[in-house]
């Protein structure tokens, strides 16, 4: 048992660092590493946890947590998430360091201020992405352009579009 | 301490609030984590820059970009960073311990559910609503950040490129990384000097 949780630890603590982008980017090596390599679980339970930790609040990062819950309980899940955080959390916690220290370099600003762009594209692309898979029929796709509107052109709290369209899709959907 | 001091939002800065304490930051990004559904960075920034004015637009965008291009979740890098940025160590663990802790139990008891019941049809529906409102949600808190920022003609020019990229693509992050990232500080850079 201990040996299952010491290694899920690492198996995570290295797709931590590959998770550029988030949980999504490294779902295929999670299930090649924890399905194909390790056999800790069959692919189909690999989808549901998956499919449920998306559904569940929270980042969607936690699905490492809930692969480690499924695989080796309590101390699986605690071994998972320590090891997808920590690495990630160190190299962020390190770099907001540098660039406090540089602050003001006029290249700096340069690296930074240019990322801004890049990054206001990419979080479009993921709001696209979300939207081809969750709005496919009309009443998803009413609910999609009503929230767009709502959090672009008001200043009210997103959370009201998301409540409303929860009870619209317990109703219509 | 801030680093877009001398940047173009000076007179965004003075209208900035109090910084947070360290409760305060625990308490925004519980909530942050609790009700982002995909979206964290869509609330993050109307938690952040909206309702509470703890930093300006374009100092928090920064933040973010940096975030992004981290391996790990967008969000759960910010937090490290902003929460350092006000209270050092503390306020790290203090932002990203709030942005993991109550996700966690919640997903601990969807776990023990799911064991239990499976999942029923109406709460299909409504985890369904939901992610669509989700996906707007974000398209829209990207639209509204591209429109606060007022970016120049090459800087829309690359934000598009990089939701093509991404979109439509597929392209891997890293990649559109390293190939939009030079050309973007290059004329960030050019911009700077002028």
């Amino acid at each position: 048992m201990s040996g299952v949780v010491l290694s899920l630890f690492l198996t995570f603590a290295t797709l931590s660092l590959l998770a550029v982008g988030g949980a999504n980017a490294i779902v295929p090596e999670m299930h090649r590493q924890l399905v194909e390599v390790h056999g800790w679980l069959d692919s189909a339970t690999f989808g549901q946890v998956y499919a449920l930790s998306q559904a569940a609040p929270g980042p969607n990062i936690l699905v490492a947590a809930a692969l480690g819950w499924v695989i080796a309980g309590g101390l699986g899940m605690a071994a998972a998430m320590v090891g997808i955080v920590t690495p990630a959390w160190i190299l962020a916690w390190w770099v907001a360091g540098i660039s406090e220290r540089l602050a003001g370099r006029p290249w700096l600003r340069a690296v930074r201020g240019g990322l801004v762009p890049v990054a206001i594209g990419l979080i479009l692309a993921s709001g696209l992405i979300m939207a081809e898979t969750a709005a496919v029929e009309w009443v998803g796709l009413g609910l999609a352009a009503a929230a767009t509107i709502f959090a672009w052109r008001t200043e009210f709290s997103l959370l009201w579009a998301l409540a409303s369209g929860g009870v619209v899709g317990l109703v219509l959907l | 301490m801030y680093l877009g001091r001398d940047g173009p939002n000076l007179r965004a800065m003075t209208e900035l609030a109090p910084p947070p304490t360290r409760l305060q930051l625990f308490l925004a990004f519980t909530e942050i984590g609790l009700l982002g559904f995909g979206g964290a960075a869509a609330l993050a920034r109307s938690v952040i820059v909206e309702r509470n004015r703890w930093m300006a637009e374009h100092d928090y965008a920064e933040i973010l970009a940096v975030g992004q291009v981290l391996p790990g979740p967008n969000v759960g890098n910010t937090s490290v960073m902003v929460g350092r940025r006000f209270h050092g160590l503390a306020g790290a663990l203090a932002a990203s311990g709030g942005f993991y802790a109550l996700p966690l139990v919640l997903l601990t008891g969807i776990l023990l559910l799911y064991d239990r019941f499976g999942d029923s049809p109406g709460a299909e529906g409504f985890m369904r609503g939901i992610a669509a409102a989700a996906a707007g949600m974000v398209i829209g808190t990207a639209l509204k950040m591209g429109w606060k920022l007022k970016p120049p003609p090459e800087a829309i020019v690359i934000g598009l490129l990089a939701t093509l990229a991404a979109a439509w693509l597929r392209l891997p992050l890293p990649v559109i990384v390293l190939l939009l990232g030079p050309i973007a500080m290059w004329a960030a850079f050019r911009r700077l000097g002028r």
